[in-house]
């Protein structure tokens, strides 16, 4: 159970029932389409459009890499969570870790219930990555460990990482992952007794023969002492790069740039909804930036200026007037 | 003669507290003269130590020793074996590292900002406060190089040519941090050693064996304590105290941009480096009583150390711990003024949420105890001021645990909040860094010039020619002529 405090902030940010959060936005039907903007202006912090500073320079060539995540389509289900998990070679950590707070998904599901605990409402937020363009885990890390590319990508480079976790404490969304112990070197009932040897070896000769064979070959494993994070499947968007621009040398093609559709990360493959959408944003025809100009569309804590690649559809009901979990219309607020 | 000692403590405590603005009360009490100061502290490294020294010692190395099971373990194993998680990726690790630079921060005030403003009282104190503040940057030192994933690659973070062509990250305050703390540890490690030079001169002279001889010779530098030589080396601390004072004040704004430069709501704050400042000297004051009261007992050097120099430092630590309570009190005013959800929850978060006991510990111990201090008795008593002063390295061990843990269990996102739980290797690297401190501290007593002997004779009576008790103790010299006899030190 949470305490008082807690229980205010996160009212405040998820809502009450029937109410809609700063976070987590969402509303009925009816109310959306009697006003299409109640979505927009809720940050915490009054409107940030008056700013000090330049955006910065636009990582946008040639293309700018961007994802929506409906939540009104989001069924909770957690089929991207387990396809990130296999597409990437994301550890699994155990029971024991888990309790402390140590999961290493780089996409997981919020989930949040509103009201009485017989018949709650509940929420199911999708959480990861959003690549800010104006990140806040790169401007503290101090080995230059996470920089962004030309495409908008908040990229983690694990060879230079030497684990400061500065990183973690900076990012909002909290969707960095740290490699507490050995975690792929170990099997996951073992993760309490730590592995004792010379760290920098682990990749070749401490890994079971068998489990590496599980691996993803176009993933990097990860070692001990290093954060990690979503990449949006860099090396989906990488493989779709590299196809289109030998198809167009070769003249199959009518452009060397990935069209609309071409990078499906693993978590939108597996999205059984289509909540989550991948693609390019230069591409205004694109579904991610049709999903982007939706009213519906909000940023994950404006207030921060984060400038995220990543945008949520607020989470639409559409109540059946006096079903038991909710109330006639006439009483809603 | 028992009668007559009393007499003679009764005069100088009455002479010592003494707040007659005509008169200057003495900084070194008793009827010592030149060499019996120098007797005295010399005496600390020639005779051998007593029982307390030896059990303190074993104490100490039993914790050191638990130091280096912690970290071989952690290095072994991973950052896992402590209490971090994602959450909160820093514990235990950064508090004691924010903790250890705080205290470092005493000596170098002392033996810099206090010679500027010509604080004469300082002399007695100012050695072991500079070996202190040695001691606590090595201590928390450890701290920052360890909490890191993969320590044998922590020499990235220094700036040096490489075949990867890549430097640090130069808007991360973690590198000035490196910058920071190894220039203010270096250079508070030439001032503590090129002051102890005259002294080390002395220990030479003094010792009987070769050996001593030997090491305090090499240590000493060839000082003869020649005219020159005084003037060179007068001239040269003047300058290392003019560059260690924007140091005092620079290391603590650099440890707190680490929070003041992140977004974490509770961190990201303007007041912090000012805030930061105060609460080192405070903590480091406090940390200055606590190793002074039992040493001068120890060492019977309450005739150097005198019940003034103890109500001086509870002084600043009352101004400095009033800034502190008055940064706590204005974080919270700014937190509700700014109508901002997530500062305001930040705080309420912190003093009525989980951690809130953590909080009120701080509270109690930073601002509620130390206002004892504004009692004239309170500050005088030895005892009242040990307990004062354990309350303080408390209290500020928890201000760092508040602003750590509180802000990041709890931040932006409902679903990622976090408990912290310190595990065995948390406790025993924190109880083994105390383990080093007190090691090298015990050491120093016995093997270093514990006051310095040289310094403080200049704030003797004898050191002054033309009034005092002792005046009969200069002969000058014929030959010298006037000019000479007038000038420098000899006024």
């Amino acid at each position: 159970m949470i305490d008082a405090v807690g229980a205010w902030g996160r009212d405040e940010r998820v809502g009450k029932i029937h109410e809609s959060g700063s976070l987590v936005r969402e509303g009925t039907w009816a109310a959306y389409s009697q006003h299409r903007e109640m979505f927009q202006g809720h940050s915490s912090h009054g409107p940030a459009e008056l700013q000090l500073f330049d955006p910065p320079s636009s990582f946008s060539h040639p293309h700018a890499w961007g994802m929506s995540i409906d939540l009104t389509k989001c069924i909770g289900c957690s089929a991207c969570v387990i396809a990130c998990q296999a597409e990437n070679n994301i550890p699994i950590v155990g029971k024991d870790q888990v309790q402390r707070n140590r999961e290493m998904h780089w996409i997981r599901i919020d989930r949040y219930f509103k009201g009485p605990a017989e018949q709650p409402e509940f929420v199911h937020m999708p959480m990861t990555c959003h690549h800010c363009e104006t990140a806040p885990c790169e401007q503290v890390c101090p080995v230059a460990a996470t920089v962004h590319d030309s495409e908008g990508l908040n990229t983690m480079v694990y060879n230079r990482c030497i684990g400061t976790r500065y990183c973690s404490n900076n990012c909002p969304a909290k969707v960095r992952h740290f490699n507490f112990f050995d975690y792929q070197a170990t099997a996951p009932n073992e993760v309490r007794k730590p592995w004792l040897g010379i760290p920098d070896t682990q990749q070749n000769s401490e890994i079971d023969p068998l489990r590496r064979m599980q691996f993803n070959p176009e993933v990097t494993v990860r070692m001990r002492g290093v954060m990690e994070k979503c990449t949006f499947c860099t090396q989906r968007i990488q493989a779709a790069k590299i196809s289109a621009r030998v198809a167009h040398a070769q003249g199959r093609r009518d452009t060397p740039l990935v069209k609309d559709g071409e990078v499906i990360p693993a978590c939108a493959a597996a999205c059984p909804t289509q909540a989550i959408l991948f693609g390019d944003l230069n591409d205004r025809n694109g579904r991610v930036a049709s999903a982007h100009a939706d009213p519906r569309a909000y940023q994950f804590l404006e207030e921060l200026q984060l400038r995220p690649r990543t945008r949520y559809l607020a989470k639409l009901r559409n109540p059946v007037s006096g079903s038991p979990d909710h109330p006639p219309h006439g009483e809603e607020r | 003669m028992a009668t007559a000692t009393y007499t003679t403590y009764l005069r100088d405590q009455e002479a010592n507290l003494s707040t007659d603005p005509r008169h200057r009360a003495p900084l070194v009490l008793g009827d010592h003269n030149l060499t019996t100061v120098t007797d005295k502290i010399t005496d600390i490294t020639f005779r051998p130590a007593s029982r307390g020294w030896y059990i303190g010692l074993c104490v100490s190395l039993s914790l050191l020793s638990l130091l280096f099971v912690s970290i071989a373990f952690l290095l072994l194993a991973g950052v896992g074996v402590w209490g971090n998680n994602n959450t909160v990726a820093w514990g235990f690790d950064i508090i004691n590292f924010v903790f250890w630079v705080g205290i470092g921060h005493a000596g170098t005030l002392i033996s810099a900002i206090l010679f500027l403003f010509r604080q004469n009282w300082r002399t007695s104190i100012n050695r072991f406060a500079e070996a202190m503040t040695i001691f606590a940057v090595m201590c928390a030192a450890i701290f920052p190089a360890l909490h890191i994933g993969r320590v044998w690659l922590f020499f990235w973070l220094f700036p040096y040519p490489n075949t990867m062509a890549m430097w640090p990250q130069a808007r991360s305050p973690l590198w000035w941090d490196v910058f920071a703390v190894s220039t203010y540890a270096l250079t508070s490690l030439l001032f503590w050693y090129m002051g102890m030079i005259p002294d080390f001169g002395t220990l030479r002279d003094k010792a009987k064996s070769q050996w001593a001889q030997m090491i305090y010779g090499t240590l000493s530098l060839g000082w003869t304590g020649s005219c020159r030589q005084w003037l060179r080396f007068e001239r040269a601390y003047l300058i290392m105290a003019a560059i260690a004072t924007p140091l005092v004040l620079s290391v603590h704004s650099v440890v707190s941009f680490d929070f003041a430069v992140a977004q974490v709501p509770g961190w990201h704050a303007t007041i912090f480096p000012p805030y930061f400042v105060a609460g080192a000297v405070f903590g480091g004051f406090a940390m200055v009583l606590t190793l002074a009261i039992p040493a001068r007992q120890m060492f019977g050097l309450q005739d150097l150390i005198t019940t003034r120099h103890l109500e001086n430092m509870c002084k600043i630590m009352l101004a400095t711990g009033t800034i502190v309570g008055y940064a706590y009190a204005v974080e919270f005013f700014t937190a509700w003024y700014s109508g901002e959800h997530f500062e305001q929850f930040a705080f309420l978060n912190r003093a009525l949420g989980p951690y809130s006991w953590a909080f009120f510990v701080m509270v109690f111990c930073n601002v509620v105890a130390p206002q004892m201090l504004w009692i004239r008795r309170v500050r005088t008593n030895p005892i009242t001021i040990f307990i004062i002063a354990i309350l303080v390295n408390i209290g500020m061990w928890f201000e760092r645990f508040v602003i750590v843990v509180t802000s990041l269990h709890r931040d932006f996102v409902p679903a990622s909040w976090a408990m912290y739980i310190p595990t065995w290797v948390d406790l025993g690297m924190f109880a083994g860094s105390f383990g080093l401190f007190f090691t090298m501290f015990l050491l120093f007593c016995r093997f270093l010039p514990i006051v310095a002997m040289a310094e403080l004779k200049t704030v003797m009576p004898q050191a002054r020619l033309t009034h005092g008790p002792h005046r009969f103790d200069y002969q000058p010299d014929p030959d010298t002529p006037p000019e000479l006899r007038r000038g420098g030190r000899w006024t």
